[in-house]
């Protein structure tokens, strides 16, 4: 597929156009182009969800939008959450509740995570665990996922 | 547990880059002219490789160079070498890789592979432990003879076996006469896969030096070095091996995985980087997974609840190369019962090539598929004697000091506490009380017990070594060789520094990612043996540099070495607060008022070998395997819902006997190890078609446990019952967490509906099976709340 598109994206704030093919994926995108270290590939049809952003304020698997689908949208990745040396609320918790261990799935559970405390802030366990489903994690078992979440609830509700 | 002020406290890890996005793994690295390789896998299960047309590969722009088996006449391996690099003559698996393409882009190098084509002429697979031992089994490995393998492995050439080991205890026939009862089962697990997130993805280089650069997803990279060099021929200081974060292991990442590939590819095209990256079902097919298993046990016991016999036949199906698996046949057959002593063994342990994919380490190393059938086997005697099956547990627990191992050697009497964990873990599950019973006829609800143990299963010699330095800041850093994949055990050695050293942890930094060049040597990171092993040399290295810190201190203040004392990160004399040096003054070494400089760079250096352990006799399985246990139990609630044939587990506990270093990462193991562990109880299993091709390489098919599926309560305690020499006497608990399960469930599953799961993954198909087998009634009592029923 010889032929090119250019797209416009505004990826945590920051606004580019770039040239891509039109069967690119999303998540090549965010790598290639814009440099996003944080989304990973880890089966690229859907299943695994590691690859998770919040498009245009839903979360989405980058592996599964094509780069067309995407013009004009705004994309929040973790890189999009902090300034240095000041976490979110939400990396505060995983990192005080042990919610990483291999660290290649956290970039998607924080993203999840995220979109939990600022959409569904009085959120049940159970469906919490509804929306967690769609991302797998191999290392933690979930629980300390969970209560990082519960905790950022309560940390967003403080501040 | 004394009281300390870093160690046993759940300090943050110091890996924060994780959760900010800049943290590297092998997947994120690049590096300028990269070319990109892939693979080509075989078709069948098991054929001849007639012809390999690559000539239309060739043609598609971008491609620089297509390889096959015949490029690389040697094999490569830990154990036992068995492994070519591309197949040569012969496909051993369905997804057996036979050729690789190198090319300028990934585009340009899959397109290529497409067009590759390969004639084979189909020999008949080898699909089971059965078929495999047949007399007249097609030989899968037709020249074992030549296979180089490690001096305690027993390949039997002209077999289909890869390892023999023989356990031999006291007087088998004299333990079944004692026996006032016996029972006698067979129990079968089918191969797994590690499933960890980062598929594996390595980069090679070959400077103008000859030296040979290696970035890869390993757990261990002084193995990955130490193996290159041994299966290339190159120059060990000529191998460096870059360690980055690791997206998961689970034991699938120990030792060589298929870095030979690209170090190969780049040595024959000028020294050029080539980056091999799996997908997914790549990843499945061409990655080693974790063996099947069948155990044919019979075991004795006298009326008084005392076990008195042991026999087993333990079969690994190590699909087909069992380089790394040879050593997990090892590992169950010297460790061939729980937690208990059984005066009289016998145990054969064969592991057998099938073709199937190829087999490696796996989380618990064959103790998590050996608990699950001698575990039932402690429960099924306990009904037959009418005893409760804790009890004739606490009656048979391995007592240290006291009770001998299965290899003859006597347990040491700080090996743990087994009897402990099994009590408490009874407490915390509720034993022995009844269940709530649901309100749904069809629902029932038990609860079962599991104990275990296990010690790393390693070389008699594997070593680890640690270096701290100091920088002009007081602030410490530490080279050690541990991988770093999640675990923690990296930080948790941080927190013992800073409270040997009595700095803030802040201050201490073991960096996570490193080179074989510039830390210091450990054998591998694997079998929960890091925090002990590297964890001892560590404590040598900083009493090497206290040591420095003393001598120093003792020439400024002119009194005694043994007058001053380590605290708060300086070197005082004893009594005297205000007669002291930090370790910022003294990391250059110290300058004394006449400008005279003494001593220089702080640098603490520590080994450790296992020193204790053996050989274990060919013939009896005689002598000191590890150089240490740890013991634990895990109990489970669950619920078994006889309408969708589901298991639920509602609550899961673990005990482990040993104190943790960092409570956070322990229980963060404990928690994984549960779903794991639970995850592959009822869940996992590659499926294979009669013809040998795998069914199931994706998550969607392939089902590893969700958020939703975890237990409602999970529960971990540790006893801090430790062992002399180890760090503040903690052993790793990473493997140990994932034990219990499959046996716990079972026989939770046994205790709700009285029927025996000899057969994982405990699937609703296997559940009705068992159930159709053993207690058809219950069938028929739930014809009841069908359709209406009577």
């Amino acid at each position: 597929m010889a032929e090119t598109i250019t797209i416009r994206l505004k990826v945590n704030g920051v606004e580019k156009e770039v040239t891509v093919k039109p069967n690119e994926r999303l998540l090549d995108v965010l790598r290639e182009k814009f440099y996003i270290n944080s989304v990973k590939a880890g089966c690229l049809r859907g299943e695994c969800g590691i690859c998770t952003v919040i498009m245009n304020g839903k979360l989405v698997k980058s592996c599964l939008v094509l780069a067309p689908e995407a013009d004009g949208a705004e994309i929040l990745t973790v890189e999009g959450l902090s300034r240095p040396g000041k976490p979110s609320v939400v990396q505060r918790a995983f990192i005080e509740k042990f919610g990483f261990q291999c660290g290649f799935c956290t970039p998607a559970f924080i993203m999840a995570a995220y979109w939990i405390v600022e959409n569904m802030p009085d959120a049940s366990e159970k469906e919490i665990k509804e929306i967690l489903n769609s991302v797998i994690c191999r290392c933690t078992g979930y629980k300390q996922i969970i209560e990082a979440i519960k905790y950022a609830i309560e940390l967003k509700k403080q501040a | 547990m004394k009281a300390y002020k870093y160690v046993g406290k759940p300090i943050p890890r110091q890996d924060v880059s994780k959760v900010f996005g800049d943290a590297i793994y092998a997947y994120d690295v690049k590096l300028p002219g990269m070319l990109y390789a892939k693979l080509v896998g075989s078709t069948y299960a098991h054929a001849r490789i007639k012809r390999i047309d690559y000539s239309k590969a060739l043609k598609v722009p971008g491609v620089i160079k297509v390889f096959t088996g015949e490029d690389f006449p040697f094999k490569v391996g830990i154990y036992a070498a068995d492994r070519d690099v591309l197949a040569r003559g012969k496909v051993l698996y369905y997804g057996h890789p036979v050729a690789g393409v190198v090319a300028e882009t990934p585009e340009a190098a899959e397109e290529a592979a497409e067009l590759i084509e390969v004639e084979y002429e189909p020999l008949e697979p080898v699909l089971t432990i059965e078929d495999a031992l047949r007399p007249d089994a097609p030989l899968i490995h037709e020249h074992m003879e030549e296979y180089r393998h490690a001096s305690f492995i027993y390949p039997r050439p002209g077999t289909n076996i890869a390892n023999y080991l023989k356990l031999r205890k006291g007087d088998i026939k004299k333990g079944f006469e004692e026996a006032d009862v016996v029972v006698e089962s067979e129990y079968r697990e089918p191969l797994i896969s590690h499933a960890y997130m980062e598929n594996w993805v390595g980069i090679a280089r070959v400077l103008s030096d000859g030296t040979v650069e290696v970035w890869s997803s390993h757990q261990s990279p002084f193995a990955v070095r130490h193996l290159l060099a041994a299966s290339l021929g190159l120059p060990i200081g000529k191998v460096v091996v870059h360690h980055t974060f690791v997206g998961g292991g689970f034991g699938g990442k120990a030792g060589l995985l298929l870095e030979h590939i690209p170090v190969l590819f780049s040595m024959k095209l000028g020294g050029r980087p080539v980056r091999l990256e799996l997908n997914r079902e790549e990843n499945f097919l061409f990655m080693a997974q974790r063996a099947g298993y069948l155990f044919k046990m019979k075991t004795g016991a006298t009326k008084d609840g005392r076990l008195v016999a042991h026999y087993g036949e333990y079969y690994l199906d190590a699909g087909a190369y069992a380089d790394y698996t040879v050593n997990i046949g090892r590992s169950v057959g010297f460790v061939p019962t729980g937690p208990y002593e059984v005066p009289n063994i016998h145990v054969d342990s064969i592991t057998v090539y099938t073709n199937k994919v190829p087999t490696t380490a796996f989380r618990g190393f064959g103790m998590q598929e050996m608990h699950f059938a001698f575990e039932q086997q402690i429960d099924q005697l306990a009904e037959k004697l009418g005893m409760d099956p804790l009890e004739l547990r606490l009656k048979n627990a391995i007592v240290p000091g006291k009770s001998y191992l299965p290899t003859q050697v006597r347990v040491r009497e700080d090996a743990g506490d087994p009897a402990g964990t099994m009590k408490r873990a009874a407490e915390l599950i509720g034993w022995g009380k009844k269940p709530e019973k649901p309100d749904e006829p069809w629902k029932f609800r038990g609860i079962g017990i599991a104990s275990f143990w296990k010690g790393p299963v390693q070389p008699s010699n594997a070593a680890s070594s640690a270096i701290v330095k100091v920088n002009e800041d007081g602030s410490v850093d530490v080279l050690v060789g541990t991988g770093e994949m999640g675990q923690g055990t990296i930080y948790a050695l941080a927190q013992i520094v800073a409270e040997e050293l009595g700095i803030p942890v802040e201050k201490v930094r073991v960096a996570p990612i490193r080179s074989t060049d510039s830390v210091a040597y450990t054998w591998q990171t694997v079998g929960s043996r890091g925090l002990f092993s590297e964890g001892q040399a560590l404590m040598r290295a900083l009493d090497d540099l206290k040591n420095q810190m003393r001598e120093i201190a003792a020439r400024v203040f002119n009194v005694f070495k043994d007058e001053i004392e380590i605290k708060d990160g300086k070197a005082c004399v004893k009594g005297k607060p205000w007669e002291c040096i930090s370790l910022a003054e003294m990391a250059l070494g110290y300058t004394l008022p006449n400008g005279n400089a003494i001593h220089g760079p702080l640098i603490g250096r520590g080994s450790h070998v296992p020193s204790q352990t053996t050989y274990l006799d060919p013939e009896t399985g005689r002598g000191e395997p590890k150089p240490f246990m740890t013991f634990g139990t895990g109990a489970v609630e669950v619920e078994v819902d006889l309408l969708n044939m589901r298991v639920r587990v509602l609550k899961a506990v673990t005990v482990l006997d040993t104190p943790v270093i960092n409570p956070g990462l322990a229980l963060g193991q404990a928690y994984g190890g549960a779903v794991m562990g639970i995850s592959i109880a009822l869940n996992e299993e590659l499926k294979l078609t009669k013809d040998g091709r795998l069914l199931n390489p994706n998550f969607t098919d392939y089902k590893v446990a969700r958020a939703g599926d975890i237990p409602v309560e999970m529960v971990a305690e540790f006893l801090g019952v430790g062992q002399k020499n180890a760090p503040y006497g903690a052993k790793g608990v990473g493997e140990l967490t994932m034990l219990a399960w499959p046996a716990a469930i079972a026989n939770a599953i046994y205790n709700a509906i009285g029927v025996r799961i000899r057969k994982l993954p405990i699937t609703p198909d296997n559940l009705l099976e068992a159930i159709k087998e053993q207690r058809p009634e219950l069938l028929k009592e739930l014809d009841k709340y069908l359709l209406g029923g009577e």
